[in-house]
């Protein structure tokens, strides 16, 4: 029995999964489900590249599944919960900028567009994948969405990681003989934003008390102590 | 053809009987998940029993159609139980008579005499519900329509006999993103429509935050038992239309023997018995939802329905 077109159709089933993900990260109310949602489509990305490795029997997706398991599934939600641990179990909800059914219908028009942006890009990835590059860029464009309705600092830093996820999640199907150094050096890239943002999230709780990016409106210097004014 | 038309009477006296029952598993398996005892599975034929055998009382306030609706709400689902697959893989003499959209008005007829009933009477929690409810459907219906749209895409057809033949042509058909995601679109469906619990307590007596209950609330007697008995059967037929069309036609009867026809009750109930487990753990394990956020759940279903057909057209 050929498994070809089941584990193409599994791999376009993780995509779809892929897409509701996204969605769900512009509207879920609570900081540690933004967290799980990530983490769920990170595996989901991960298991897309397992299947097509099978699929294009090209070996090195399979590294490259393994480095987003281990890197976005667990090394990056430990680093958050390590610097932000106290914004992560905030049990209050978040406030949300644009109602969650129109946020639900923009999030809608943009996969839309991003089909019909790349349907005419789709000889590209003819076959095994053809799900990956229209839903990838989707969830780019979800996830930059997300980044612009959330208020809130760790959310956005899980919009921008998503972001990240969409843009993979088109990549490993568009070039999936890219060198592997590539995707480690991406991957690690990653870890370091992750690790740095989240730094920055907890120095800006410690000083003004809040992660709450809207109410920061003016950019102001301190005035350092040597200057000569 | 005469078989034809029996098997198709058969199938209607079957959901007819055992709606009752569908109700009374649905509350047994939550009692067990929320480890209580609860009452037996044949409660509701005795509930029905009892209230056949008591008197009607009838506003002097309400008209014609007050005393109509309960009638309409319980002949609706049986027409239904005519066009949709119950126990056989094949079409059955009424089977073209309507597709899944035809089935889809049917009962909206129910649920839209239901609410002009509530209305008629006087009783201020009555157009309460009834407009609730309307909220509701008019937020379910573009979701059904896009699955009807995504169901027609792909299998070429509304009929659902013709459409439950798709899925399992293949695993990889099974396993493709539309056929999944639309899966998950009508499941929320079903929990939107037949009053289930995100959307709306079934076992909730608190007048203020009924919406499909407390339509009913003026009813007594026999008439009571049939707004009841046609409820059960309208959430049997959603049911069936879920696990017999949309997940698939395994073990229904292929031939057109009436031993091979009468095998395939156990086997169906089985599968609407599974289903029911899991809408049980589903409704143990969720809390209800706000009024105003149930447009946010079947937004929910919206897109994932559209995610469905998207995956399909381009």
């Amino acid at each position: 029995m050929p498994v070809g077109p089941l584990v193409g159709a599994l791999n376009d089933l993780a995509c779809g999964a892929f897409l509701l993900t996204a969605f769900a990260l512009v509207v879920v109310r609570q900081v540690q489900e933004c967290l799980w949602v990530f983490v769920l489509q990170s595996v989901l990305l991960a298991s897309s590249s397992f299947l097509l490795a099978v699929r294009l029997r090209v070996p090195d997706l399979v590294a490259v599944g393994v480095l987003t398991l281990a890197v976005k599934t667990v090394l990056i939600p430990w680093l958050l919960r390590k610097t932000v641990q106290e914004e992560i179990y905030a049990r209050r909800e978040l406030a949300q900028l644009v109602t969650v059914p129109a946020s639900l219908l923009v999030s809608l028009a943009l996969a839309v567009g991003a089909y019909l942006l790349t349907t005419p890009l789709g000889t590209a990835t003819v076959g095994a994948g053809r799900a990956n590059l229209p839903i990838g860029t989707a969830g780019l464009l979800v996830g930059a969405y997300t980044l612009a309705v959330r208020r809130e600092a760790v959310p956005q830093v899980i919009a921008i990681l998503a972001m990240e996820n969409g843009a993979f999640l088109a990549g490993v199907a568009v070039a999936p003989d890219l060198p592997l150094i590539a995707e480690l050096a991406a991957s690690f890239d990653v870890l370091v934003i992750a690790l740095v943002m989240g730094l920055l999230t907890r120095a800006l709780h410690e000083h003004v008390g809040t992660t709450d990016v809207a109410t920061l409106r003016t950019l102001r210097e301190e005035p350092a102590p040597w200057s000569p004014s | 053809m005469a078989l034809r038309i029996f098997a198709n009477g058969l199938q209607v006296v079957a959901v007819l009987a055992l709606a009752p029952l569908v109700r009374g598993v649905v509350d047994w398996w939550k009692e067990r998940i929320q480890s209580q005892r609860g009452p037996s599975i044949i409660q509701p034929y005795r509930d029905l029993w009892k209230l056949f055998h008591k008197d009607e009382v009838v506003s002097t306030e309400s008209s014609w159609v007050f005393r109509v609706a309960p009638y309409v709400v319980f002949t609706t689902p049986l027409v239904v139980t005519l066009l949709i697959p119950v126990l056989t893989a094949y079409p059955l003499a009424f089977a073209f008579m309507g597709d899944m959209l035809g089935g889809g008005f049917v009962l909206a007829l129910g649920g839209v005499w239901a609410a002009l009933a509530a209305v008629d009477t006087g009783n201020p929690y009555g157009p309460m519900g009834a407009s609730r409810t309307r909220m509701v459907g008019f937020l379910a219906e573009p979701v059904f329509m896009i699955v009807f749209f995504t169901v027609s895409v792909v299998a070429g057809s509304t009929i659902p006999y013709i459409v439950q033949q798709r899925w399992v042509a293949s695993p990889a058909a099974f396993f493709e993103p539309a056929h999944v995601l639309l899966l998950v679109a009508f499941l929320m469906l079903i929990l939107a429509e037949a009053g289930r619990l995100p959307v709306d307590s079934p076992s909730g007596h608190f007048e203020l935050a009924m919406i499909e209950e407390s339509r009913t609330l003026e009813y007594s007697g026999p008439a009571a038992a049939l707004v009841k008995w046609g409820g059960a059967m309208k959430f049997t037929v959603l049911i069936l239309i879920y696990v017999n069309v949309l997940v698939t036609p395994w073990g229904l009867a292929r031939g057109p023997g009436l031993g091979e026809i009468l095998a395939a009750i156990p086997l169906v109930g089985l599968k609407v018995a599974v289903f029911l487990a899991v809408l049980g753990i589903i409704e143990s394990s969720v809390a209800k939802l706000r009024l105003y956020r149930i447009s946010e759940f079947l937004g929910a279903a919206f897109v994932t329905a559209v995610a469905a057909m998207m995956t399909r057209l381009f």
